[in-house]
């Protein structure tokens, strides 16, 4: 089986904390790790290829830097990788961002399944992987928690929802994003870390791909980031004082004007 | 594309580079500078206290849609004939969206002998119900569900739809939005019009909820996007309601691309600690396992878990699967709240890193409160039921 | 400290490192608690190639020495000395057929112990033959192509868990120490069985159990080396194996120190953080010091057996003597400096004090190794006269 794994590079969200007092983004060394959510994708493709052999490629898009990534992908067991990368490709919303993803998928002659994480830690959106199906014209099963059958055409999953789970079969060629009960990530391998050593990750760039800079990064995007603005809350102290009845009527209202707590607008 | 980096402006003062979670500025000569780690997040123009960071506008010609398109529409997403909470929750929002617009509330009703859903569905304020009925779509299925969709959109062209982020909503409605070749929005905590431009102004938590943004999708249509559930008011409902019902035929050539086998319903109360992102907290301050009855209601008012403490556990109040802290589950929530906790060293490591931490204790100098957001010293037999009655309250 | 680690070996230690903070300390008190034998664990240093560390290449290993295997078995140690002990026992198993096995003995064991997908264990030690090994019961005879085994053995590591065990037994009495062979018995060998499963003080998750052999029967291949040569293969393996222990030792000192410091910066008293009490700055600092002391025999002796060195058994004594020596203090300390909280399960000292003790006990008590670096000392003045 031919699996493709699709893994985003993203800042360590636990270096990521918004400053008290002047409310930005604070960083220690932006540490950038494979998204934790992507991991278990990986697990998912190596125990498909321990079940039914095959071959793991693992595309990324991203800056340069996003090389080093792909590098510790190989140290999991990952065959081969794919950078897309490209000034050009900076900025992009998920629909931008998708048509990369296919074209670097055409690109690497196709796969038998695809594998993407659920959503990225630095996003959220849930979106990509959907999206990527949809322009590879393949049938997708999202929020896969476990495979339970693995054939050359196709799969039986577990589907989680938000009351239960799914047994859905999937015909291959396909995709799934998968969550984390799909099983713990395994750590790194040294055979696989001793071959990372001396990989290069392949680059290819817009035009590499067949790509216009108006269907990519920023130009090709529909959607357009206006404002950015800080929460509230995080980082101050505070004692409220009073009678019980008053103090917990004055907690939900600072937790609803912080945000913390959504009514609604 | 590029971000532009004003040289006789910037001071050197470095708050960009502080700001930017990629690492991609830089300071060379005093003077800010950026790399090829840039993604064009705009964190860094909001920050620079010169307003020397601008990102490139882009003209880009709006597709003919953005002029034809009118209505809003809500995606009535139905599991065994049911609408979850969160239809309501977006026909409220959305009426007020389409108020705002002066144009009709619609809802999208796909499955298989869900005729009678329609009716609760005018109840909750759509105008107009659009009815796909068809055995194809007795199971969900994302292939046929998106086409089905994509196509209804193509013909009847709304200028927004908003869909729940329910598991089945945020695997479909990306597929919907890559179809029809528009901008989707996931995970929105506020919705508003700008007026002027009758655009919807979409509000989301980014970075693991440190900065919130407002995007927007001014050149295709419809603008989508997807809402929490319990983030939107439902609209009061109005019981005999009618509107019109517009059915809607399937192709022929449609037919599901994957094959549901089984469905299973969960079993039991699930406990993910570390997944929530919220966690209502219950110690020895609880008094006994009843205590534990106002946790679960405060939780489940804040679409929250129940975690304990080891003390509290080890009293035989609570499964050991809720014990949070260094011998149980390590937690980082957006909102932790402690309830008789006093915060033993043990607890504390493993909750320390929750972004808004409350907690309520008799005792004044519990620990707990060393790290709180926000401390209240007092019963929480007495604080608990008045934070509960404020949100009922607020939430109407 | 920079320990002039190769760039391979600091690999190993930054992945063991890893695996140890994500995978082992989350569950280590739950394993202990539970007495539960750590197969999850044992399957992701399987997956990570870790049992395969010092398996020659040929064979699926990655060929690595005593040195990389000290460092795995520190960075493991550091955070639960019971999985440590259940990872290092499978090359305890493993030494006497890398030492000695012929290659058709090679070829058949080792890749599949590389791979993990089998554990081995060694066994020696009998309920009459501790710290006197000579005094071992258990008999083999041969009859025909095959060796009959009689007896029972003690306190194995991995008994029950391993499917490839290392046994010492007797083929000739009358001749006395040179009177015992090695033999290689598998899991499902008719009449070999594993009898009662040992309760520990600590190492709890690793697994203790009897094995009893009840006119098993093996093909005569199975043979280890020559008869006679047993001795010899469990004198050779302890010498391969004891600096292991003593990384063992220094891993588990490491990890207690580590709690002992950080605990010291938060904890206050009168109004001021502990440590900056004298009287536990110099705990600390001794305790430190010798940690760094322990590491730095065990890596040096490391470094000799891996240079090919004959006379290692002082050495390789020394490597295993020394550092469990100081884990046991610096555990012990460290419940002291945590205090009641140290006592308490909710903190994982105590467990720590608990696991450094049979550091002094097995694969040769702290006495033995005395006895051998005396002997030793006794060889080498004598010649130097």
């Amino acid at each position: 089986m031919k699996i493709i794994v699709c893994l985003k590079q993203v800042p360590d969200t636990a270096s990521v904390k918004l400053d008290p007092v002047t409310h930005t983004l604070k960083r220690e060394g932006v540490a950038a790790v494979i998204n934790p959510f992507d991991l278990f994708a990986l697990e998912a493709a190596l125990q498909l290829r321990e079940r039914v052999g095959g071959q793991i490629l693992a595309l990324t898009m991203g800056p340069p830097q996003a090389a080093e990534m792909l590098r510790e992908a190989i140290g999991y067991g990952v065959d081969d990788g794919l950078l897309l990368s490209d000034r050009a490709f900076a900025g992009a919303d998920t629909w931008a961002t998708t048509a990369a993803l296919a074209a670097g998928v055409r690109h690497l002659g196709g796969a038998d399944l695809i594998v993407c994480g659920k959503q990225a830690v630095d996003g959220d959106t849930a979106q990509v992987g959907p999206g990527l199906a949809m322009r590879l014209g393949l049938p997708q099963v999202a929020f896969v928690k476990a495979i339970r059958e693995a054939a050359a055409d196709h799969l039986v999953v577990e589907r989680q929802m938000d009351d239960g789970y799914e047994v859905v079969s999937l015909p291959l060629p396909g995709l799934i994003t998968v969550v984390r009960e799909i099983g713990e990530p395994r750590p790194p391998s040294l055979k696989g870390k001793m071959r990372a050593k001396k990989f290069e990750a392949p680059v290819a760039g817009a035009a590499a791909l067949g790509l216009a800079e108006d269907q990519v990064g920023l130009r090709g995007s529909f959607t357009q980031v206006v404002e950015v603005f800080a929460p509230g809350a995080a980082g101050q102290r505070e004692m409220l004082p009073g009678p019980a009845e008053a103090a917990g009527r004055a907690v939900i209202d600072r937790l609803v004007a912080d945000k913390v707590i959504l009514l609604g607008s | 594309m590029a971000l532009i980096i004003d040289k006789t402006a910037c001071t050197g003062c470095g708050s960009c580079l502080d700001a930017c979670p990629f690492g991609a500025l830089d300071l060379v000569e005093d003077k800010a500078q950026v790399n090829d780690n840039c993604t064009l997040c705009g964190t860094c123009v909001e920050v620079c206290p010169e307003s020397a960071l601008s990102l490139e506008d882009i003209q880009r010609a709006a597709d003919e849609r953005t002029a034809t398109s009118r209505g809003v529409w809500v995606f009535a997403e139905q599991r065994d004939g049911v609408l979850p909470e969160v239809v309501a929750e977006l026909l409220g929002q959305g009426g007020r969206l389409a108020a705002d617009l002066g144009v009709e509330l619609g809802a999208v009703l796909l499955g298989h002998g869900v005729e009678a859903l329609a009716a609760e569905l005018f109840a909750q304020g759509a105008q107009k119900v659009y009815l796909a009925d068809d055995p194809r779509l007795a199971q969900f299925d994302d292939g046929i569900y998106a086409a089905v969709l994509a196509r209804l959109i193509a013909r009847e062209r709304p200028e927004i739809l908003l869909a729940g982020a329910t598991a089945l909503g945020r695997s479909l409605i990306p597929r919907v939005a890559t179809a029809v070749a528009t901008g989707l929005t996931a995970d929105c905590t506020g919705l508003a019009i700008d007026p002027a431009r009758r655009l919807l102004l979409q509000t989301r938590p980014a970075f693991g909820g440190n900065i919130m943004a407002t995007i927007i999708c001014p050149d295709a249509r419809p603008q989508m996007a997807t809402v929490r559930p319990r983030v939107m008011k439902k609209a009061l409902p109005q019981p005999g309601a009618t509107g019109e019902l517009v059915r809607y035929d399937l192709d022929a050539d449609l037919k599901p691309s994957t094959q549901v086998l089984e469905v299973v319903r969960a079993i039991g109360e699930q406990v993910n600690l570390t997944a929530a992102e919220v966690v209502v907290v219950g110690g020895r301050g609880l008094g006994g396992p009843e205590g534990f009855d106002l946790v679960r209601e405060l939780a489940q008012a804040l679409g929250g878990v129940v975690g304990a403490t080891r003390g509290a556990v080890d009293a035989g109040w609570i499964g050991h699967a809720h014990q949070v802290g260094q011998t149980g589950r390590t937690i980082g929530p957006k909102l932790y709240i402690g309830l008789g906790v006093s915060g033993a060293v043990q607890h504390l490591v493993g909750m320390q890193s929750s972004d808004v931490i409350v907690a309520v204790n008799t005792d004044p100098n519990a620990p707990i409160f060393s790290v709180a957001t926000y401390g209240i010293v007092g019963n929480l037999f007495a604080v608990v039921p008045a934070m509960l009655a404020r949100l009922k309250e607020l939430r109407g | 400290m920079d320990y002039f680690l190769s760039e391979d070996q600091l690999m190993i230690r930054d992945l063991c490192r890893q695996i140890a903070e994500e995978r082992v300390k989350p569950v280590r008190a739950e394993l202990d608690e539970k007495e539960q034998f750590p197969r999850e664990l044992m399957k992701a240093l399987a997956q990570a190639d870790l049992f395969g560390l010092i398996i020659p290449e040929q064979y699926g290993g990655l060929g690595g020495g005593c040195l990389e295997n000290c460092i795995a078995v520190e960075e493991l140690s550091r955070a639960c000395v019971g999985v440590s002990t259940t990872f290092a026992a499978s090359f305890l198993g493993a030494y006497p057929i890398i030492l000695f096995g012929s290659e058709e003995q090679k070829a058949k064991y080792l890749p599949i112990i590389a791979s993990g997908e089998r554990l081995a264990a060694f066994a020696l030690t009998e309920s009459a033959a501790g710290s006197d090994a000579g005094a071992i019961q258990t008999q083999a005879r041969r009859e025909g192509d095959e060796y009959v085994i009689n007896g029972s053995k003690q306190w194995i590591t991995n008994g029950g868990e391993a499917r490839i065990y290392s046994v010492i037994a007797i083929t000739d009495r009358s001749k006395g120490a040179r009177g015992a062979s090695a033999f290689i018995v598998e899991e499902g060998d008719p009449g070999f069985s594993v009898g009662k499963k040992e309760i520990k003080l600590g190492i709890r998750a690793s697994a203790t159990a009897e094995l009893i052999f009840n006119e098993c029967r093996i093909p005569a291949d199975r043979l280890l080396a020559r008869e006679g040569m047993g001795f010899v293969v469990a004198m050779r393996t302890f010498d391969k194996s004891r600096p292991g222990v003593g990384a063992q030792a220094v891993g588990v000192a490491q990890g207690a120190l580590d709690e002992a410091a950080a605990f010291a910066r938060t904890r206050k008293q009168f109004d001021k953080p502990i440590i900056t009490f004298q009287a536990v700055a110099h705990m600390l600092a001794d305790m430190a010091t010798k940690v760094e002391a322990a590491r730095a025999l065990v890596y040096s002796v490391a470094r000799f057996v891996d240079s090919g060195a004959k006379d290692i058994s002082k050495a390789s004594a020394m490597a295993k003597l020394f550092p469990t020596d100081i884990a046991m203090e610096v555990t012990t300390n460290a419940v002291q400096v945590l205090g009641g909280h140290g006592y308490m399960r909710d903190y994982p000292v105590e467990k720590m004090m608990r696991d450094a003790k049979i550091l002094q006990i097995y694969e040769g008590t702290n006495q033995i190794q005395r006895n051998v670096i005396g002997q030793e000392l006794n060889k080498e003045y004598g010649r130097a006269k």
